[in-house]
């Protein structure tokens, strides 16, 4: 069976097994697909909505792509978009009065540096110490979670609320103004970190030592790559990429950084890098493909229960991998 | 040629599942029939507490009032604000969303569909906000009234002289619960100790069951030996515990007492299936007004549960006490702190 032919046929089993699980609560699946469509491609709002959902994703995605592609698993992008969401919040809000150009790179650039610093913990842990980088990454999560929760406490959320103050005019990000939905041009953002990703990676000394890395890393050093350099430059890379999400979700859509704002997309970044392969450019449609679920799953849960659409976003991701897992050595 | 096959039948499969349902009729939009959207927070249904009671309310709406009634549950944060303009776009006459953190969400949603009516339970007035627009009714409970009640009840029930309470996310919503309870345990008590915990910092620790129980364990093992807790789904581990150790707790909400019959003292009830019923029927009958609405002890928004199922773990006279504290907060004699003193 080619990879193609397995790829088929993993998504006609995840869409016969969310059927059945429609027909079993008593709902049409012809009318629950068709609803999905409708309210994701098929309206000005929704499609917007879909551009915002990928957006976080395809950040997240490149994230874990970045790391992925040096032979690392970043699974710590909850703690780290958390992190940088809470800087990008803080940041801004402290940007009244200066303009723009200064603004919002500044607010930008503490996301990413937060996403780092998150990052910069596993990635001493593990030219130090040897720690692997998926048990730290992963514990950070909870560490920053925790932390953030204190912060907000101790006076950076607005009293009787669990929202930081809201953000300079200035350094927000621009709304697309597509029919009132959350997309701002921070799409854009995403989709230049994408093809720029794809050409450090293809076309630089250092994504030549990245690759190396992650196809052989004892061939690596024996090549001339400085393997605890690269691996740590890695993971903070990774960090920081994962930190950019509040541009979306903070400057360019609540204005706010809220308790738990953008969570869930660090996790579903690894189902994003796993379905494109680690390649950049892949990781665009890919996020497209999980933000159309993802919002879908909102319209639909008037007609099924919200455990129903879980449980197929869970199918589809497993019938992915299934169909994917023999490539992956390939795809380095 | 293997995969070729498979993929024909994979299609024939999906077909089939996909003709399957095409006999089941659709929903039909009535235009005479009120029709309301809510929705709930993340993970919220299910809860046996706070957003179950919403959902209660609104299906009685349903069965009595005739309305049409969709429900959604959000995806994550983000997912508040779409699924309320969702539910607006659609063209429901009401649009109810369940808890504090819907609060700016849907004034900015209220905004922008001024023909459609919102509720929001738990909706939070900072100082210095604008009141809701005309479009927009928020209802707030004086949980600090309720709480003191049970508060007085756990502290006239324990005999030894040590009550718990354990909160969900540690907001001045929730402090609101902790400030009334430790005050009512006081007002009958003054030498009882309290101990408080909550279960976190963020939205999760309303639905984290296994940090609730272990708190609760840890309350009973210091010699507690009854727990108010006002922590939504993480209660349910609250309940074990004192199924476990034969401690007694108190319910929040909704009347828990099935939850744990052997432990159950009593329940801090929140109608908020009444304010939800109640805003549906003023929507449904034209007399809908924006604004704010409170209930408190007066109003009959929140009240303790005393029945024939757990009298028996009342000690003589204490149903009288708290009666008569029940009485005086009523009549504007006593008030009860909304934050923890």
């Amino acid at each position: 069976m080619s990879a193609i032919e397995r790829a088929i046929l993993a998504l006609l089993a995840a869409m016969a097994t969310a059927s059945l699980l429609f027909l079993f609560w008593g709902a049409s699946p012809v009318e629950v697909y068709g609803l999905l469509l409708a309210r994701t491609w098929g309206d000005a709002y929704g499609f917007g909505q879909v551009l915002f959902k990928a957006t976080p994703l395809a950040l997240t995605g490149l994230a874990v792509s970045l790391a992925w592609r040096g032979g690392l698993l970043n699974v710590g992008g909850e703690g780290q978009l958390a992190a940088g969401s809470l800087a990008m919040g803080l940041v801004g809000a402290a940007m009244t009065g200066v303009p723009a150009l200064v603004a919002l790179p500044l607010a930008l650039g503490a996301g990413m540096v937060a996403g780092g610093v998150v990052a910069a913990i596993p990635a001493v842990l593990k030219v130090r110490a040897g720690a692997h980088e998926v048990i730290s990454t992963i514990m950070m999560n909870f560490v920053v979670v925790g932390c953030i929760g204190f912060i907000g406490r101790q006076g950076a959320y607005v009293e009787a609320t669990v929202h930081t103050a809201p953000i300079a005019p200035s350094a927000a990000i621009p709304s697309l103004g597509i029919a009132g939905s959350a997309a701002s041009w921070a799409v854009a953002l995403a989709v230049c970190a994408a093809v720029a990703l794809h050409v450090v990676l293809a076309r630089s000394r250092v994504g030549f030592d990245v690759r190396a890395l992650g196809a052989q890393a004892a061939a690596a050093e024996a090549g001339g790559v400085a393997v605890a350099r690269t691996t740590a430059g890695l993971l903070l890379a990774s960090g920081a990429m994962a930190g950019l999400v509040g541009a979306s979700t903070v400057l360019g859509y609540k204005g706010y950084f809220e308790d738990g704002l953008g969570s869930g997309s660090g996790f579903m970044g690894i189902a994003v890098a796993l379905l494109a392969g680690g390649r950049p450019l892949a990781v665009l449609p890919a996020a497209l493909f999980f933000a159309t679920l993802s919002h879908g799953a909102l319209a639909i849960s008037t007609l099924v229960p919200r455990e129903i659409v879980d449980v197929v976003m869970g199918v589809v991701i497993l019938a992915v991998g299934l169909s994917l897992a023999p490539r992956q050595g390939a795809a380095r | 040629m293997f995969g070729r096959q498979a993929i024909a039948v994979g299609v024939v499969v999906n077909l089939l599942l996909l003709a399957a349902g095409l006999g089941r009729p659709s929903a039909e939009v009535a235009s005479d029939r009120v029709r309301v959207g809510l929705v709930f927070d993340v993970g919220g249904l299910g809860d046996k507490s706070f957003n179950d009671a919403a959902h209660i309310g609104l299906v009685r709406a349903e069965e009595t009032l005739d309305a049409q009634i969709s429900t959604v549950e959000p995806g994550d944060g983000s997912d508040r604000e779409s699924a309320l303009r969702q539910l607006a776009a659609a063209g429901n006459d009401l649009v109810i969303g369940v808890g504090f953190i819907f609060t700016d969400d849907i004034r900015r949603i209220a905004g922008e569909f001024p023909d459609v009516k919102f509720a929001c339970v738990d909706f939070s007035v900072g100082p210095g906000d604008p009141p809701p627009p005309p479009n927009l009714l928020g209802l707030r409970f004086r949980e600090e009234e309720g709480s003191f009640l049970v508060g007085a009840a756990a502290g006239l029930a324990s005999k030894t002289g040590k009550v718990g309470f354990i909160g969900g996310m540690m907001i001045p919503l929730i402090q609101k619960f902790e400030a009334g309870y430790v005050d009512g345990v006081r007002a009958v008590c003054p030498t009882c100790e309290v101990s408080i915990a909550y279960a976190g910092t963020e939205p999760k620790a309303f639905a984290d069951p296994t940090t609730g129980k272990e708190l609760a364990l840890a309350q009973y093992g210091r010699g507690a030996d009854v727990i108010f807790h006002a922590s939504g789904k993480t209660g349910a581990g609250v309940f074990v515990a004192a199924r476990e150790k034969g401690k007694m707790a108190i319910g929040v909400d909704a009347d828990q007492f099935h939850e744990a019959p052997c432990c159950v003292l009593t329940s801090m009830v929140k109608d908020v299936d009444v304010a939800v019923y109640d805003t549906v029927l003023a929507v449904a009958t034209d007399k809908f007004k924006g604004g704010l609405s409170e209930f408190g002890v007066k109003e009959g928004g929140v009240r303790y549960v005393f029945d024939d199922r757990n009298a028996a773990m009342w000690p003589d006279g204490a149903r009288e006490r708290v009666e008569a504290l029940s009485a005086e907060i009523a009549a504007g004699l006593r008030t009860v702190p909304t934050v923890p003193q």
